[in-house]
């Protein structure tokens, strides 16, 4: 009789499914996973360890290149945890500015999603559809801050400017002219927010297409249905956040129950799983992008009603306006003391947590008085959820490795930080 | 953040736990201290009792304390020669790896801090054990309480060296295969001790101690003279002059 092992397979650091630098080391029965062992940490640049040796305000860029495809909400965490420590608070106008971004951030990070998870099973088309709008919304970005995806937009105190009076345009050239530099101009003859309301009555229908390509697809539920189940005992034991809770039935949402920045006075729904397995997640983040869709509606609408700062008047931590600076010699010395040497933040510590779009992001910040952090601790999301890799997946087959390497919607940026 | 005020928790964490918890309260944040002998116990019961029921164990990391509060820029006096450069001394990116600080006298040098939460009560609480020793800081490992706990503590004994009694697993998790040191610590310079490169010669990627120089460009400074009241003053004072 033959002998029959088990066998080491090797999955990554370089392989598609994969997403990014992830390397599982898998014990397999035939086509069956006994242990599955990630190796994470190919991506470390020590982003903590940085921050400590640099003022406050220098980190925030760092931020954005954890989970760099939910930028914003990084920055939003950090940032928020300078201003707890500090004791002030953005004005009105940053704080919508910011609910709007975050949601925003929200879709970019689940058409990314949608399009790789569903690249990964086989369904080419939705990755074209879904990087159609992430277009538009990453032009949302550079309007704003001037880059695409590492904004580096929010700071301590409010937001670095107000939101563009004209949205920005294409202008004519050998690719884009006649009817279609119209069509492509179309949205933005006006302000940048008459671009998102634009954008935001036709997003749903956009929606409407992935579903039509997913959600009754036979194939997709095939590959997602049953696979990957986690009791809602067992998301809370893994520390679970997010999707990954709430698809197993668990309404739990930071913007519900411990809001932040504007989400207080917003409209809009969680939507909660019931059988926690791949399939329902999916259902979970589409729904999220209907209803951040409908956030930043809400947001569209008071922002254009009410001007106002988008940055505290507090020149110990935000700088006076060039304008000021130019003619005023205490202006001066401000801007020339906080760009030198930063400010100080009051001794303690403090915990801020953000709903990220792939679940809790949080930053612990230690000060000891100093213009540099003591220490900077970020929680990532997907650290957490990858490392229940090895309890979910055993049992299941090697493609169902796949599916649920998408499902946790793992960026290695924020794995590794 | 709830409906019941954080104080409660608080006045109820003192109640069930009396002396072996030092809980105090920040800006409705509360924070626990508490021995390391202790941990198991309070951490079963703090995930089972129905006042508290912390289901989900949110984040663990480790913090180094060496050189807390130390400034390299004296800023409250001058001397003859005026304010110092604020170039000198050991902080953080300063110093390589042979001229680096000593923390042999630091007393609680390394602390676990732990963050849960509970879903039912939306409360949150931070616990903080500090190691005894620092040549050999040991804490008990939760994972036998949140199996989640793993990989942080994984991380906490990658980057800080706090060794987790009763972990399963603790292998270094972000590192490089063959790392030597704890790179987080504070006597661990910024620069790092090695640089790789591929060497045409052997044919294979070689280590090689690192060749730049450790630089900062901003000193450490602790200012602690109530900026942000007079700010809060001098906004006053801009908006009555406009």
């Amino acid at each position: 009789m033959q002998e029959i092992r088990n066998y080491t397979m090797n999955f990554g650091p370089q392989h598609p499914a994969a997403h990014g630098v992830l390397r599982l080391i898998m014990e397999m029965d035939g086509e069956t996973i006994v242990r599955a062992d990630p190796h994470v940490g190919l991506l470390h640049r020590g982003t903590e360890k940085l921050a400590e040796s640099k003022p406050f305000n220098q980190s925030i860029g760092y931020m954005d290149r954890l989970d760099y495809v939910s930028m914003m909400c990084n920055e939003h965490a950090y940032v928020k945890a300078i201003e707890n420590l500090l004791g002030i608070e953005a004005p009105e106008r940053a704080q919508y500015i910011r609910t709007m971004f975050d949601e925003i951030t929200r879709i970019l990070n689940h058409l990314m999603w949608i399009g790789s998870n569903a690249l990964d099973l086989g369904a080419m088309a939705v990755f074209l559809y879904a990087f159609r709008e992430r277009e538009e919304l990453m032009d949302v970005y550079e309007a704003v801050s001037g880059a695409r995806m590492h904004a580096t937009y929010y700071r301590p105190g409010g937001v670095y400017r107000d939101l563009p009076a004209q949205m920005s345009q294409y202008r004519e050239s050998p690719w884009h002219k006649g009817n279609d530099l119209k069509r492509l101009n179309s949205w933005r003859e006006g302000s940048m927010l008459d671009y998102l309301e634009a954008f935001t009555s036709d997003f749903p229908s956009k929606v409407d297409e992935y579903e039509d390509l997913l959600t009754n697809n036979r194939i997709w539920k095939q590959r997602t249905v049953g696979i990957g189940v986690i009791s809602p005992e067992l998301a809370q034991q893994w520390g679970m956040t997010g999707v990954m809770l709430r698809g197993s039935g668990v309404a739990w949402d930071l913007r519900k129950k411990q809001p932040y920045a504007k989400y207080a006075e917003m409209d809009f729904d969680i939507p909660v799983g019931v059988g926690g397995d791949c399939y329902d997640r999916y259902l979970c983040r589409v729904e999220e992008m209907r209803q951040s869709n409908r956030i930043i509606q809400q947001c569209v609408k008071w922002l254009k009603a009410n001007p106002g700062p988008v940055m505290v008047e507090n020149f110990k931590v935000a700088p006076p306006s060039r304008v000021e600076m130019k003619e005023d010699m205490e202006a001066m010395i401000h801007h020339f003391k906080l760009f030198t040497e930063g400010y100080c933040v009051p001794a303690g510590e403090t915990y801020a947590a953000v709903e990220a779009p792939k679940g809790e992001f949080g930053c612990y910040l230690v000060s000891d008085g100093a213009n540099k952090p003591f220490r900077v601790h970020l929680r990532a999301p997907g650290f957490a959820h990858l490392s229940s890799m090895d309890t979910i997946v055993r049992g299941h087959m090697l493609a169902d490795v796949v599916a649920m390497i998408g499902t946790y919607d793992l960026v290695f940026g924020e794995v590794d930080r | 953040m709830s409906d019941t005020p954080a104080t409660s928790l608080a006045e109820r964490l003192a109640a069930r736990f009396g002396d072996t918890l030092t809980v105090s309260t920040q800006r409705n944040e509360i924070t626990a201290e508490l021995a390391a002998a202790d941990l198991i116990a309070v951490a079963t019961a703090l995930r089972d009792e129905p006042g508290f029921r912390f289901s989900e164990l949110i984040d663990l990391c480790g913090v180094d304390y060496l050189g807390y509060g130390q400034t390299e820029w004296d800023t409250t006096d001058i001397s003859w020669t005026g304010f110092s450069r604020g170039v000198e001394g050991q902080a953080m990116g300063r110093f390589d790896w042979a001229q680096r600080p000593r923390g042999d006298n630091e007393p609680r040098r390394f602390a676990s801090v732990v963050h849960l939460l509970s879903i039912e009560h939306n409360r949150r609480l931070r616990l903080r054990v500090f190691c005894a020793d620092d040549s050999m800081p040991v804490v008990p490992s939760l994972t036998s309480v949140w199996p989640g706990v793993n990989w942080f503590e994984r991380e906490a004994f990658d980057l800080y060296g706090i060794l987790y009694d009763g972990h399963p697993d603790l292998r270094r998790i972000l590192t490089d295969y063959g790392f030597v040191g704890h790179p987080f610590r504070k006597d661990f310079p910024l620069i790092g001790n090695v640089e790789v490169r591929y060497d045409a010669e052997q044919k294979r990627v070689i280590y090689e101690p690192v060749s730049i120089q450790p630089r900062v460009l901003v000193p450490r400074t602790i200012r602690n003279d109530a900026d942000l009241m007079q700010a809060k003053a001098e906004a006053a004072d801009h908006w009555r002059e406009n």
